[in-house]
């Protein structure tokens, strides 16, 4: 039980002055996928079936490598922001802030290991 | 964490069936969502039958007519009648709308009537919109100005005063922000469709001069940005306005102040 004005409860602790640069980063990372995502599906499915050597030799080549790495670090940072909200919307208190460090970690792990083969595989 | 399931307390059980009307041929079957704070009890369902040869075309009339003829303890708001004052607004078949203006004819089967969706309850079909009306006071909804007071009026353009047209028209009757899944997640923090619809009113009004003011007020994770186009707000209003443009306006302001 707390003695709070209707007014304070409202406003809280007033604005965080942010959000405007996760909403744009999240249009930024949307666009670039808009196009990043069908370039990988069709490189992807042109190395699709090949033999280990063919698969290899194609990934070598630098479009095919460059698409595949972008698609995957811009993808997860996409990720990552997209998840933090959702884990905003639905979890809340301590719990919260353990979800969203722990998401951030997973993120960021998924794509440097992504990166990381995609380069093995292109060098 | 979101709570899926209502504390037991708050479910809704079966609750009393009254009486047909005697004589009518044209009887129409409510069902009424009931609470009352005072006898410890569960919110129930409560059963009523209209006599629709001798009741008006809106959802409103039947409610006056089952408070006035069946069961005088029926509680729920209203005044003006006519989609202007706000105060009936409740939850009709499954839409968020007003009882005045909502005809029976748009119903198939019986009409189901309920409060406001994720609101606390005062009693029947009332709910609590204090927090609702503080989060609307917090966004300073009036006019804002540095300049000394012109002599006569603060002058707007034809074209300027067009731009609130829209927006206005809003009734406050919180059936936008009540459909609203974030603001029944984030409701404390979130202001909701409402409360942003105004926001936006007095960012673009051309004779307002707190529009950074009000812009830095907004940028906030929650008290904007929980809004994710869900647009249930839009397809819901009684009047027909368009919240979930108002706050895709604002944060396109947002934008473009920014970047």
């Amino acid at each position: 039980m707390r003695y709070l004005t209707d007014r304070k409860r409202a406003v809280g602790l007033g604005s965080a002055k942010s959000g405007v640069h996760h909403f744009w980063a999240m249009k930024v990372s949307s666009v670039a996928l808009l196009v990043l995502v069908p370039l990988f599906v069709f490189t992807f499915g042109s190395a699709l079936g090949g033999s280990y050597e063919e698969v290899t030799a194609y990934y070598a080549r630098p479009f095919p490598a460059i698409v595949a790495a972008l698609t995957l670090a811009v993808g997860m940072i996409h990720f990552k922001d997209g998840v933090q909200v959702l884990i905003e919307d639905y979890v809340h208190g301590t719990a919260q802030k353990y979800a969203i460090i722990g998401m951030i970690c997973l993120s960021y792990a998924i794509a440097a290991v992504g990166v990381f083969s995609v380069i093995k595989l292109a060098l | 964490m979101v709570q899926l399931t209502l504390p037991k307390n708050s479910r809704i059980r079966v609750g009393k069936t009254w009486p047909k009307p005697e004589g009518a041929n044209n009887i129409r079957k409510f069902q009424i969502y009931r609470w009352n704070p005072d006898d410890g009890e569960n919110p129930r369902v409560d059963t009523y039958w209209v006599d629709m040869d001798n009741c008006g075309p809106m959802v409103l009339d039947a409610l006056i007519k089952i408070k006035n003829e069946i069961d005088p303890t029926l509680t729920f708001r209203r005044s003006c009648r006519e989609g202007i004052c706000g105060s009936c607004a409740m939850n009709i078949d499954g839409i968020n709308t007003l009882a005045c203006i909502y005809g029976m004819d748009e119903i198939k089967g019986d009409v189901k009537i309920y409060p406001l969706p994720h609101m606390p309850v005062v009693k029947d079909l009332i709910p609590d919109l204090t927090h609702f009306y503080a989060q609307h006071a917090s966004i300073m909804p009036w006019l804002e100005t540095k300049t000394n007071r012109p002599a006569k009026e603060w002058r707007q353009s034809i074209e300027d005063r067009k731009k609130l047209d829209g927006l206005y028209e809003c009734v406050m009757c919180a059936s936008c922000s009540t459909s609203c899944p974030s603001y029944w997640w984030n409701g404390d923090k979130y202001l909701g469709p409402a409360a942003l619809l105004h926001a936006y009113r007095w960012i673009i009004d051309s004779r307002d001069e707190a529009t950074g003011e009000r812009l830095d007020d907004l940028e906030d994770p929650f008290k904007l940005y929980r809004c994710h186009t869900i647009m249930n707000c839009t397809k819901t209003c009684p009047k027909g306005l368009n919240p979930a443009k108002s706050i895709a306006e604002i944060k396109k302001l947002m934008v473009e102040r920014a970047v």
